[in-house]
Formats: structure tokens, C-alpha cells, sequence
């Protein structure tokens, strides 16, 4: 009978329990003499990147997901070049004479917004913002996600519980409330949109690296490394962060299209990005007290959003996949 | 057993003691003066001042703090600055609204959710299983504010089934609801369809199979209830992962809930009433994971607390 006992004394995410993990499973110490012997198919990997890659060219549907995600940062790169017109531009020809929107239609393939603007213009710069945000405030809680967790569960002694109240804290806490309320207090930029997510999104990351950097350090391998004097840097920069990199990969790309989702709600509640910057969110929220007459305005937007999102989360869990046979159709 | 329950039970107090802290710090930090905010942009400065006072806010942070933290203690939130009423009395008028629209949630995201994840299982590998993934994917990437607006769109307005917003009868609650849980029932359809996959793997699986129990008895008796397990902790989380979307639903559909008064309080930095509404979800997303971590050794015996 496998002792249990303080695997339950901390929550389990749901994108912890959607990664696959079982509730309990390796989130906490006693586990790590459970995961020390067996070698686990997240260390081995690394060796063999090839192997992962060939797995990956043979997911169609995560190339599918590739494909889309090539083709949106394209979009959101090459705006200018492909934009039919300017995003801002109010066409005195893009309202009917009682200044109603127009459907999709040949002069404006997507119709025009309730200012007389052009959808798809506004849409292809929206690109933009939707993916600098889910990047940038990505790769920000993955920095911070990394090195707290990394830390808290290297180091362990005091720290792992502590370090576990602290993200069960932040996990109580209403993220998005959270987000809301900074973006309402600090009117913001871009820049502190995309920080504002990062600072209430590191904490699933952290909570993935702490779990995995337990069942690392208990491994031979650092043992060794520690028996020839190696330092907590070295053996930490050298010797244990390679074998998260599978990790950091897979969540980097999962978390992307969460952060796109969050963005645009934000857009969409008016607290994100300001306008008159074009957002996905944004649109459907200038939109919204006319959508039953002009539905387009949030359809259009709305997959747009759905599509991207969709796109780095086939990406991220055909990289789990090819990265953990084990996973593979589970 | 009982010792287990009081180490839990202290680790939720903490992490409610830390939230209370947070925000209140927060609060304290932010640039919004809520005293500017009452007098109006018009008054004087002897005016802001007398508010100031009278509220409370020209003392020090220690002093602020001990004092909300006692009141609290005693079940007193404060009250509104906007509307001069008791917060607690807020919360009690919109809570039921909101408690409403979780429940029918996560009925909605169950009922999709885990008939789609169990099916999916049992037909591996074939179209059913793809379609259902497909779904699922659909529904976790999807933006929930525009799923609402076009449900409005689709069935309240054109085809007229429901009515277009509103609050009061069950017809009100099914689209709130069904955009609440879109995304749920994607995640429930996953992790049951993974869950169930690797029970059916299991010895006791083969060993029930062995001694000639009917299939139906093999997936009933053995196998849906070890692969319920992962459900309910996910049902304990999502009261938590359910207030963000309880924001943004509440304001495409108009739904007189708690999300809806955080919503216009954050906008006039109605710090009494945004810390009630912190206070109040995190103490739905503590009792909701205290919940499920009570219930899971009763379903699964294998688990013993020490």
C-alpha cells in the first residue's frame, strides 16, 4: 500500500490534473522515493530529441496545429503588408446611410465595425497584440514559474511547504478579480497587461517545475554531483535544468493559449488593452451593445481567438506526446 | 484521521489569512483614493479630508488592517462606500444568483463532460473517440464571452428557443450555464477519457474480466468508480477556476450575480466590496478543495490519511 499521506495536503491544479497527472502523484516529497528508483521517461528523453521529433512530424494534427500557429504570427508580422486598409480608419463609405456596420461584403471582406472601420484589417493587427501578449506574459511566468519552483524544490527543508502555501494561496485567489483590478487601477499598456497575467498565471508552472525538481534532486546523478563538490549553481544550471526543458516546452506552449483566452477576456471586460489598439477581445467588446443586428462583429473576432488558442494547444499536447510515449493516447 | 482534518483545516485558515492580507495590502497600494472617489471630483479639499476621517483612511496600514481583520473576525465586512450599505448584506442578495449559475455549470460541463470521456474510452482509437477529442479541444480554446454572445445570437434570438437574457426561470440559467461549462465539460471529456484508459489497464480490471463478469458489470462495478477519482478534486477546483468565468459571463448575459458587483466595484475602487468578493471566492475555492480532499479517501479506500 503506497503511502499517501501529504499528497493531499495541497491542491492539485486542474491543468496539473489535465497534464496528465493524477491527483497526489509526484507534487510531494514522499513520492520522490516512489519516482527515485524508476527511471522516468521525462529524464530519458532528452537523449534522444530525434526520436521526440520524428513523433511530433507523425501527429497530423499537431502539425495542423503548427500550421496555424506559422500562419497567425505571420499575419500578426507582415500586418501592414497585408492589411487591406488602415485598422483606424473610419470609412464614411463603411456605414449605410443610417449609419449601420456593413456585413461581410466584396469592398470590405468582413464587413466593417460600428465606426465604420475595416473588420479584417482590425483582425489582422489584432494578431499582434494577442500573440506579443500570450508570448510575453508567458515566457515571464515561465521565468518566475521556473526559478521559484526550481528553487523551492531543489533546496526543499522549510522552503517546499512554505513555498506549497504560497501557491495555494495564489491559487485561491481569483485570478482573474486579481487581474481586473490591476488593469482597472493601473490603466494599462500592452506591457503591464501581459506582466499582470504573468504575475497571476506563474504559479501553475511553478507548481509542474517544484513537483518535477523534487523527483530530480533525489537522483543519482546529482547525488554524484554533489559527492564531487560540484555547487548548488553549477548542479542546478548544468545538471537539472536540462532535464526540465521537456517540461518548460510543453507548458510554454499549453500556457500560451491560456494566456491568449485570458487576454482576451480582459479585452473584452475593457481592461486590457486600450484602445484604439486593435485586440480580438477588444472588438467584440466595442461590439457588443450591437451584435444581435451586426453578429459578425463578435463571430469573426471569436474564431479568431479560437482558432489561435486551439492552435498552441494541439501544438503543446502533440509535444507532450511525442516527449512522453507514455502519454501518448491517454 | 482527525489529525489530518485539523492540519488541513489550519492550512485553509492560513491560506485565507494570507489572501485577507493580500488584498488589503493591495487595497493600501493602490493610487485610487476611494475618499476622491465618494466626494466626487468636485469637492473640496476639506471635504476628501472629512471622508478621509471619517472612514478611517487617514490612519496607519497596522492600524487599518487590525481593525477590518476584527471586523471580519466577527462577520462584519464594512460597508459599501458607493452604495451605504453592509457588504455582507450585498453579498447575501447577489450570492444566490451566482450560486445558481455554478451549480447549473458544473452539471452542465458533468453531464457533457464525462458520458463524452467514459464513450471516448471505451471506443479508443476509433472516429467517436477523435470526435470527442476534437470537442474537447473546442471547447477549452474557446473565449467564453463570445460563446455566450453567440449562443444569445444563435438560439435566444434567431431561433427564439430561450430568452435573450435576464434573470429568474430555468430557461434563464441554460445559456449562463452552458458557456460557463463549455470549457469544463472539455477538460472533464479529457482527463475522464485518460482516467478511464488507464483503469482499463489495471489487474483488478483482467481479474474481473477473468471470472466472467458481463462487461457492463466490468465497467459499472470496477471501472467508473476508480476512474471517478480524478473528477472530484476537479470538482472541488471549480468553484475557483469558475470565478474568473462567473465575471465574464455574468456581464455578457446580465446575471445579477457576485461577479457583476465585483465588476462595477473595481471600476469605482469599492474596496469594501472588492475585498468581501475576494473574501467570499476564496473562501468558496478553500471549502470546495477541503471538500474534495474529504471525499476522495471514502471513494477510494486504498487511501489512508496518517
Amino acid at each position: 500500500m503506497k503511502r499517501m499521506k501529504s499528497n493531499f495536503l495541497s491542491a492539485v491544479s486542474r491543468a496539473e490534473v489535465w497534464a496528465g497527472r493524477r491527483p497526489g502523484a509526484a507534487t510531494s516529497p514522499p513520492d520522490v522515493t516512489v519516482n527515485a528508483g524508476r527511471q522516468s521517461p521525462a529524464v530519458t528523453r532528452l537523449r534522444r530529441p530525434p526520436q521526440a521529433w520524428d513523433r511530433l512530424k507523425k501527429n497530423r494534427v499537431a502539425l495542423a496545429g503548427v500550421g496555424v500557429v506559422v500562419v497567425v504570427a505571420l499575419v500578426a508580422i507582415l500586418a501592414p503588408w497585408l492589411a487591406p486598409y488602415d485598422p483606424a480608419e473610419q470609412f464614411a463609405e463603411g456605414l449605410s446611410p443610417a449609419g449601420e456596420p456593413f456585413p461581410p461584403a466584396a469592398r470590405f471582406w468582413l464587413g466593417t465595425d460600428l465606426l465604420g472601420r475595416d473588420l479584417l484589417s482590425r483582425l489582422i493587427y489584432g494578431a499582434r497584440v494577442s500573440l506579443l501578449i500570450g508570448v510575453v506574459a508567458n515566457g515571464v511566468a515561465l521565468a518566475i514559474g521556473t526559478v521559484l519552483g526550481g528553487l523551492a524544490g531543489y533546496f526543499q527543508g522549510w522552503i517546499g511547504p512554505v513555498f506549497m502555501r504560497c501557491t495555494d494561496m495564489m491559487m485561491a485567489f481569483p485570478a482573474l478579480l486579481l487581474a481586473i483590478a490591476l488593469s482597472a487601477i493601473l490603466r494599462p499598456s500592452l506591457w503591464i497587461v501581459a506582466l499582470v497575467i504573468a504575475l497571476v498565471n506563474w504559479v501553475w508552472i511553478a507548481r509542474v517545475v517544484y513537483a518535477q525538481m523534487l523527483a530530480l534532486s533525489a537522483r543519482e546523478f546529482v547525488e554524484a554531483a554533489r559527492a564531487l563538490g560540484v555547487g548548488p549553481g553549477r548542479i542546478l544550471s548544468r545538471h537539472l535544468f536540462p532535464h526540465l526543458l521537456p517540461t518548460l516546452l510543453v507548458w510554454g506552449t499549453l500556457g500560451i493559449s491560456t494566456t491568449v483566452l485570458f487576454e482576451a477576456a480582459l479585452s473584452f471586460l475593457g481592461v486590457g488593452v486600450r484602445p484604439p489598439t486593435p485586440s480580438w477581445g477588444g472588438i467584440i467588446n466595442e461590439s457588443q451593445s450591437y451584435f444581435l443586428s451586426a453578429p459578425w462583429l463578435v463571430a469573426f473576432p471569436g474564431a479568431a481567438i479560437l482558432l489561435t488558442s486551439l492552435a498552441f494547444n494541439l501544438v503543446g499536447d502533440g509535444m507532450r506526446d511525442a516527449l512522453d510515449p507514455q502519454m501518448r493516447g491517454r | 484521521m482527525a489529525h489530518y482534518l485539523l492540519v488541513r483545516l489550519g492550512q485553509a485558515l492560513l491560506v485565507l489569512l494570507g489572501i485577507i492580507v493580500l488584498t488589503f495590502l493591495l487595497t493600501y497600494i493602490v493610487p485610487a483614493d476611494p475618499a476622491r472617489m465618494i466626494a466626487g471630483q468636485s469637492a473640496t479639499a476639506e471635504t476628501v479630508a472629512r471622508i478621509r476621517h471619517e472612514l478611517g483612511l487617514d490612519q496607519s496600514l497596522p492600524v487599518q488592517f487590525g481593525r477590518y481583520l476584527s471586523h471580519i473576525v466577527r462577520g462584519d465586512l464594512g460597508r459599501s462606500y458607493a452604495q451605504k450599505v453592509d457588504v455582507g448584506e450585498l453579498l447575501r442578495s447577489r450570492l444566490p444568483a451566482t450560486v445558481k449559475l455554478m451549480v447549473a455549470g458544473i452539471l452542465f460541463e458533468l453531464l457533457i463532460g464525462l458520458p463524452a470521456g467514459v464513450a471516448a474510452a471505451l471506443r479508443r482509437n476509433t472516429w467517436l473517440d477523435q470526435a470527442v477529442m476534437v470537442g474537447a479541444f473546442l471547447g477549452v480554446s474557446a473565449p467564453q464571452f463570445a460563446v455566450g454572445l453567440m449562443l444569445l445570437y444563435l438560439v435566444a434570438f434567431k431561433l427564439q428557443i430561450l430568452p435573450l437574457g435576464g434573470y429568474g426561470s430555468v430557461a434563464h440559467l441554460i445559456l449562463p450555464a452552458a458557456t460557463l461549462g463549455i470549457a469544463g465539460g472539455g477538460w472533464y471529456a479529457r482527463v475522464m477519457r485518460s482516467s478511464v484508459v488507464e483503469v482499463l489497464t489495471q489487474d483488478y480490471v483482467r481479474t474481473a474480466r477473468a471470472k466472467g463478469l458481463p462487461p457492463s458489470g466490468v465497467v459499472l462495478k470496477h471501472v467508473l468508480r476508480n476512474a471517478a477519482l480524478p473528477v472530484v478534486t476537479m470538482v472541488g477546483l471549480d468553484f475557483g477556476t469558475f470565478m474568473g468565468g462567473v465575471v465574464v459571463v455574468e456581464s455578457v448575459f446580465g446575471w445579477p450575480g457576485i461577479g457583476q458587483l465585483a465588476w462595477q466595484a473595481i471600476q469605482i475602487v469599492d474596496i469594501p466590496v472588492i475585498m468581501g468578493v475576494v473574501i467570499t471566492s476564496a473562501l468558496a475555492i478553500v471549502t470546495g478543495n477541503l471538500l474534495a480532499d474529504l471525499v476522495y479517501p471514502l471513494l477510494d479506500p486504498k487511501i489512508r490519511y496518517q
